[in-house]
């Protein structure tokens, strides 16, 4: 089947019930989107389907179109060029790093919906999953991205 | 029945590993002074650059490449590490990169750079010496390299960030200019070797950015859980729910029509794995496989029959007596007052964010793994031992871990299980994944333990004796029985110990006892970040605060008095007080807690405030955390773990608990193992109180403070103490 993946289409030889974690990482060879727990709870897996931030190992890719957008962290901006990564770099942000992809891109929708969110806004939208704990620095760099987003603007 | 990395290396290498067969990479020792070394001279220059010693390599380029045994699982080590190196070294930072070592390499070197396990939060602690004389001893080789070319003392000649000068003639020179006449100078020996005082540190002791953030912010870290050689197998695998049990049968042919399954493999004895052509393929069928499962006698058992075999360890006559000064128990009993509890702890599973995972590629004469591994050498050693292959003939691939927590050290099941798989398909590799569920479900669990503490008090409110009974599971009694038939296991008791150093009790009471009751169970158990101190701390701590009540005794106050005999737990506890402001007003409907508590070398303190809703919920405001670790390498990179020991420990205090029904764990997922998230996660001020005369922990040390300040806070709010971990079964409301 067609999807729609950071920008362009790919063909890929999936079962509809395929959970797009698997065909992302198994099909179109993107690792960076990380399996976790299989049942949404971590969001170790997130990424944007037109622009809304989704689980993606509880999205079967029968249930999508070839016309939604798909965005996975390898498609987030050239370069680490984001605002989220930029500050996540500035406050030296991850530990292991394996739950990170899905924190910026969680972040990132976040930000590309309310532009200068509050703790409780934060506390709200970001309930991805950090066995190393590093919620102290994703807040302050989320408040960070968001400065760098309205300087660039 | 699992081994310890010691008990792999020792019986590996008495069986199959021939010393200097395969050194891989020609001459790599300079000689200095690490575990096993053996001194060569030999150098090696090519393209990759010059090789000074095992630790460094200088490029043409100016490029510093610094070698890291060490496994990097989130903790820093490796930047901290290669920190330590480039300060005496003497490079420019933004020239550094590192490069792992491989345990083939390091066996077929004599173990050239020494132990390369990474637990008990000795990554740094116990190699910073001889890390630091490899970085030293490059140095006086480049140093030396400059001075004969100019044909001067090697005396006159400096060095800084990678330039070498001659004050005296206005010369310079650079490290990527001489590094090839360097690396054939004659190394110095190891013992003549000054190494720099930390109060002169300019790269190490600083809050330096980690050097492995990049590729972590753009999806392209490969984790061993990535990896994608050509040709790649998916293997899902099934366990049996109960520890012990086996399995009976299975039935192939209603899977092994199902798309892209190749064949469904008995691993060992309590597990089946399918093999596909992808890992959802895999996952699909193992779901679908009918498995029959031989329980064994571990499915009578549960939370409640363990909570009464371990409660038979509190009642009993019969107890290792650790440490029994004065008459404890003629004290209290002649006390006028008597404080008395019972406390409790669960399992509790790691949880590492990437499941666990191994790929293993097997052939006729060599087999290889990417594995993510707090202890690469016992990596290999399963290896050799499901593969067959002799040590020298197997390597292990050093991608960083998703986290480790102690989980990934030496029981290396996962790597066993995959190696096993891999060998019914030569030639290619598999990746074995475990699904969460298994993760949750076949754990090596914090071990659990219930304590009771009693304490005489006299008319003025002093304690008059303590006795502490812990009544358990050991650790060591199932990673080797043997070793402790007769439960005189001191690591149950871990940051209770009497001598200096590691983890010991801060206070000293008139009279004590403090006794061990080993009451094993059928459930796998294992080191669990901060291992028994986490117990420990929220056994004595809490009491604490009993004591203190019923003394009518401020918390502080009393820690205080019993702790003048240990002025570094007592000064990190006077941080942390300070800090906080204890004994100042809190906002309205706020309390505070306050622990202090020892282990892996380094002192820890805490204050925590707490407010609860009408309803029962706990809200954790602030955690002031202290912690003196001595040394501090990178303050910025010792705070990230502070601040990550309070989301592990807390997770503990507020939810986590692993129960047994029929055998098995009754959690399996984050829906119903849940874990703390942002918003649960309080602001975290952390107070480094360091001393440049020693070298600690500093992954675990603070965690053992997080749930004990955390409870006593509880307590201040309630007036009730919560003696039943974790909070998620208490009622606060």
């Amino acid at each position: 089947m067609k999807l729609n993946i950071n920008g362009s289409t790919r063909e890929l030889d999936v079962e509809p019930d395929t959970p797009l974690l698997w065909a992302l990482r198994e099909q179109a060879g993107l690792t960076g989107t990380k399996f976790g727990c299989g049942v949404a709870q971590c969001g170790s897996c997130s990424v944007h389907i037109n622009g809304e931030v989704r689980r993606s190992c509880s999205v079967p890719v029968g249930s999508l179109k070839d016309s939604d957008r798909i965005v996975t962290i390898e498609g987030l901006a050239p370069a680490a060029s984001h605002p989220v990564q930029k500050a996540w770099a500035e406050v030296d942000v991850p530990q292991c790093g394996y739950c990170q992809s899905g924190q910026i891109m969680a972040a990132s929708a976040l930000l590309a919906k309310n532009p200068a969110p509050s703790d409780a806004d934060i506390d709200a939208a970001m309930t991805n999953i950090c066995r190393c704990g590093t919620y102290q620095r994703i807040r302050t760099a989320v408040h960070r991205a968001a400065e760098i987003a309205k300087a660039k603007a | 029945m699992t081994k310890t990395f010691e008990d792999d290396i020792a019986s590996v290498s008495r069986r199959r590993f021939i010393v200097g067969s395969a050194a891989a990479g020609g001459g790599l020792a300079l000689g200095l002074h690490v575990p096993f070394a053996e001194a060569q001279s030999a150098s090696a220059t090519n393209a990759a650059g010059c090789e000074l010693n095992v630790w460094v390599v200088v490029r043409p380029d100016e490029t510093c490449a610094i070698r890291i045994a060490r496994a990097e699982m989130g903790q820093g080590t490796l930047t901290g590490l290669a920190q330590l190196v480039a300060e005496e070294l003497g490079c420019d930072w933004s020239r550094v990169v590192t490069e792992p070592v491989t345990p083939g390499r390091n066996l077929a070197s004599k173990r050239a750079w020494g132990e390369m396990g990474t637990g008990g939060s000795r990554g740094i602690r116990t190699s910073e010496d001889y890390v630091r004389r490899g970085g030293a001893a490059a140095r006086m080789m480049l140093m030396q390299a400059a001075a004969d070319q100019w044909g001067v003392p090697v005396g006159e000649v400096k060095a800084s960030k990678g330039v070498i000068t001659h004050p005296a003639s206005g010369r310079s020179t650079t490290y990527g200019k001489v590094c090839d006449a360097a690396a054939k100078v004659t190394p110095p020996d190891p013992k003549s070797i000054k190494l720099k005082d930390p109060r002169e540190w300019t790269i190490a002791g600083q809050p330096l950015k980690r050097l492995d953030t990049a590729d972590k912010l753009d999806g392209s870290k490969q984790f061993a859980i990535d990896v994608r050689p050509p040709g790649l197998l998916n293997a899902a695998i099934k366990q049996c729910p109960v520890f012990g049990g086996k399995v009976a049968s299975y039935d192939e042919s209603k899977v092994a029509g199902m798309k892209g399954v190749k064949k469904v493999v008995k691993v060992d004895d309590s597990a089946v794995a399918v093999v596909a052509d992808t890992w959802w393929h895999a996952k699909k069928a193992a779901d679908a496989l009918p498995i029959v499962w031989e329980e064994g006698e571990g499915a009578g058992a549960s939370s409640a029959t363990i909570a009464a075999h371990l409660k038979s360890g509190l009642d009993a006559d019969n107890a290792f007596k650790y440490r029994d000064e004065g008459d404890a128990l003629r004290a209290i009993a002649g006390s006028p007052r008597k404080v008395e509890a019972v406390y409790s702890t669960p399992f509790l599973a790691h949880a590492t964010m990437e499941p666990m995972n191994c790929t293993a590629r097997i052939s006729k004469d060599r087999a290889e793994c990417w594995v993510p591994t707090q202890n690469a050498e016992a990596s290999l050693a399963a290896l050799s031992e499901a593969s067959g292959l002799p040590l020298a003939q197997c390597e292990v691939h050093r991608n960083d871990l998703g986290g480790g927590f102690g989980r990934r050290g030496g029981n290396q099941d996962y790597t066993r299980q995959a190696a096993t798989i891999a060998k019914q398909f030569p030639d290619t590799p598999v990746k074995l994944i475990w699904t969460r569920e298994e993760d949750i479900q076949h754990d090596f669990y914090r071990p659990i333990s219930q304590c009771r503490l009693t304490a005489g008090l006299d008319d003025k409110g002093n304690v008059t004796g303590m006795h502490v009974r812990i009544s358990g599971q050991s650790i060591n009694a199932f990673v080797n029985p043997a070793s402790i038939a007769d439960g005189k296991d001191k690591r149950q008791l871990q940051g209770l110990w009497t001598e200096p150093g590691d983890a010991q009790l801060g206070y000293t009471f008139p009279t004590i006892l403090l006794e061990y009751a080993m009451r094993n169970t059928h459930v796998p158990v294992g080191p669990w970040r901060g291992v028994n101190t986490n117990q420990n701390g929220i056994y004595l701590e809490c009491f604490m605060d009993e004591v203190a009540k019923a003394a009518g005794r401020d918390p502080l106050e009393l820690r205080r008095q019993y702790l003048a005999n240990h002025p570094r737990h007592l000064r990190v506890l006077n941080a942390v007080a300070e800090k906080a402001g204890w004994g100042t007003p809190t906002p309205k409907g706020v309390h505070r807690g306050i622990a202090q508590f020892m282990g892996y070398f380094s002192y820890s303190a805490a204050v925590a405030e707490v407010s609860i809703t009408p309803e029962g919920k706990v809200k954790v405001h602030r955690m002031v955390m202290g912690l003196d670790c001595g040394h501090t390498v990178n303050p910025s990179q010792i705070a990230a773990q502070v601040e990550g020991s309070v989301a592990y420990g807390l997770s503990a205090a507020l939810y986590g608990e692993c129960s047994v029904d029929k055998g098995r764990i009754a959690q399996s997922n984050f829906h119903d193992y849940p874990v703390v998230r942002m918003a649960e996660m309080p602001k975290v001020e952390v107070v480094l109180v360091p001393s440049l005369d020693f070298w600690g922990g500093v992954g675990e040390p603070t965690i053992c403070v997080v749930a004990p300040s955390v409870l006593n806070a509880i307590h201040a709010a309630t007036g009730k103490p919560v003696r039943d971990l974790p909070l998620r079964s208490s009622r606060l409301a």
